[in-house]
């Protein structure tokens, strides 16, 4: 068993880790997750933080998973689940509570409702049920790291044209402001988040014909 | 005529496959269609068609609408004037709001038609003709004093995504004329809502409330201006919906022509006042402190941009419901939706481009539920005629 184990990186276990970024991404693709996608992209800082929360639960969920996967009833598998996810999510919310209060107090009741996210529930089904943990890991944080490009191409034009900041510095002039510029009302609504999605996944499409399904 | 035409066809072939301007030839075409009634003849499909293709179509929808632009700019510099309280002839007003109206109009044409150029050279097809019309649609529905940057970023937002990623002209889902306006309105409130946005350039101390404005805020009922300015078009608002009379006159035109359905616009209207007259009574026996609720139904119709909206926007033949028996839905809701959101929406003062919004992503829906219940009526018949 030893001597044919494959190296950590192999080119199989690359793919896990970058093919959520594009061809497989949770949110362009799979459509999953749209909504924490909406709600929390307002601003760049709350958008990362949630990305990177969501890539703690989902990467460390994938290996509980994983390594629980051949002790798990198949029938009560969805409750196991819900529980790994549960556990992980309140560790998550303690953690920003403690050391970024502030956008904790932004990201509000999205942060619980990442157990909701289907990505996650949609990541141990599919994967971790069936793999080693090793893979499992990758794939979570791939997955996780599709997911928080999205979110944070998505919190960029938001921030940038909602708020005239990024990070929560001010990138615009002022002088473009004398001129009569304002930033736009509706970049803050969700709609438009939905709109940005909506665009990048047709700059996707554009790029990329394989994604094209047949008439 | 004859000379036109022999020039079009002189530098023709350079547009033609093999041509030198080969890339261009949409955009060679979208000209050459737009002067002649183009020559081709059916191959496929129906045979029988009427000589108003889509150019002629729009054509005639720009024509009724052009007394409200030119009225439009008489009103813009009328409002001006009076909220100063000077007298000013009647080429002073019209010179004033003209120099205010048409750089909107300019600006909502060469964008929207340079996006609509730009698909179509892209994608090798026709330049869709739909936009002479959402061109001339965009500055009437706007406040005079709308900032021009803000215009061309409403037009390309309201073409791209209201209307490109579906498939061009034809395939929108949302009129894209009220889609530039909605996006207007929720990305720059302060410059498309509230008192100071309806007088282009009106002296400070002047209330430019619109009456349903006045009406938002609390003002007694005598403040409003009377009825027949109302009808008129003499008060201010956006630069194409104030006078009623003009719109009541452009909707005569596209009804007698076959353009816009009838069905749509009456059952609009009908929609609106049915509500509204049912609310009134309502008020009048309970007592409700509602300014809305106790004005007489019929201002309802001729403020604000109820007549508009039924006239130009809801009958958009590609957004409203197709079926006879749908467009009475169709209009009746928006009706008594837009009496609904006027009357019980404390941030919206008017309701009728959100009204048709909505409608217009129902309209679909109206249309299956009509043809499948005639379907199933025509089922029925059948099996009443096996069992005998």
């Amino acid at each position: 068993m030893s001597n044919n184990r494959e190296s950590l990186f192999s080119a199989k276990n690359r793919k896990l880790l970058l093919t959520p970024l594009s061809k497989e991404n949770p949110i362009t693709i799979q459509v999953l997750g749209i909504c924490s996608a909406l709600a929390v992209t307002v601003k760049l800082q709350p958008a990362f933080v949630m990305a990177v929360s969501v890539m703690a639960v989902l990467a460390v969920g994938n290996v509980l998973i994983s390594a629980l996967r051949k002790t798990i009833a198949p029938r009560i598998r969805i409750i196991v689940q819900l529980v790994v996810i549960a556990s992980l999510v309140i560790l998550v919310d303690q953690v920003l509570k403690a050391f970024v209060y502030d956008i904790s107090k932004q990201l509000s009741v999205f942060v619980g409702l990442i157990i909701t996210n289907c990505i996650i529930m949609g990541r141990f089904e599919a994967f971790a049920m069936s793999n080693k943990p090793w893979p499992a890991f990758l794939d979570g944080i791939g997955n996780a790291a599709g997911y928080g490009l999205i979110l944070i191409i998505v919190a960029f034009f938001r921030e940038l044209f909602g708020s005239g900041t990024l990070w929560g510095y001010k990138v615009i002039p002022q002088g473009f402001y004398e001129f009569g510029y304002k930033d736009n009302g509706l970049m803050i609504l969700p709609p438009m988040a939905l709109i940005v999605v909506g665009i990048i996944i047709w700059v996707q499409r554009s790029k990329d014909k394989e994604l094209i399904e047949d008439k | 005529m004859s000379s036109l035409r022999k020039t079009v066809d002189k530098i023709k072939p350079y547009f033609e496959k093999g041509g030198k301007f080969e890339y261009l030839h949409s955009t060679f075409e979208a000209f050459e269609t737009f002067l002649f009634v183009p020559d081709t003849t059916t191959t496929s499909g129906s045979h029988i068609r009427d000589y108003i293709d889509m150019k002629r179509t729009m054509t005639i929808v720009v024509l009724a609408l052009t007394p409200l632009l030119l009225f439009g700019m008489w009103n813009v510099g009328y409002q001006h004037f009076l909220s100063y309280g000077e007298e000013a002839s009647l080429w002073q007003n019209f010179w004033f709001g003209f120099l205010k109206v048409f750089p909107i109009l300019v600006v909502s044409y060469v964008v929207g038609l340079g996006i609509e150029f730009a698909f179509a050279q892209v994608r090798g097809h026709e330049v869709n003709e739909g936009f002479l019309v959402t061109g001339f649609l965009i500055p009437l529905i706007v406040p005079p004093d709308t900032p021009l940057w803000m215009v061309a970023l409403a037009t390309a937002f309201a073409v791209i995504i209201g209307k490109e990623v579906f498939g061009g002209t034809g395939m929108n889902i949302l009129n894209p004329a009220l889609l530039a306006r909605a996006f207007l309105f929720f990305a720059y409130p302060q410059d498309m809502s509230g008192e100071k946005v309806w007088i282009a350039e009106k002296a400070d101390a002047f209330s430019g409330a619109t009456p349903l404005g006045k009406l938002l805020v609390g003002e007694p009922l005598s403040t409003l201006p009377h009825a027949s300015d109302m009808f008129w078009g003499l008060i201010p608002g956006s630069i194409g919906e104030t006078s009623t009379f003009l719109i009541l006159l452009g909707g005569l035109f596209l009804i007698i022509t076959g353009i816009g359905s009838w069905r749509v616009m009456l059952s609009v209207f009908i929609g609106g006042f049915g509500l509204a007259g049912f609310l009134w009574i309502l008020a009048h026996y309970t007592g409700v402190d509602n300014a809305y609720m106790s004005i007489p139904p019929y201002y309802h119709l001729i403020m604000g941009g109820f007549a508009f909206g039924a006239v130009f926007m809801a009958t958009d033949p590609v957004t409203a419901a197709q079926t006879n028996k749908g467009k009475w839905i169709y209009g009746i809701l928006i009706g008594v939706l837009v009496i609904i959101i006027r009357v019980f929406n404390p941030a919206y003062p008017e309701g009728m481009m959100l009204a048709i919004l909505l409608m217009n992503v129902f309209a679909p829906l109206i249309d299956h539920f009509v043809v499948e219940a005639n379907i199933k009526k025509r089922l029925k018949r059948i099996k009443v005629q096996t069992v005998k």
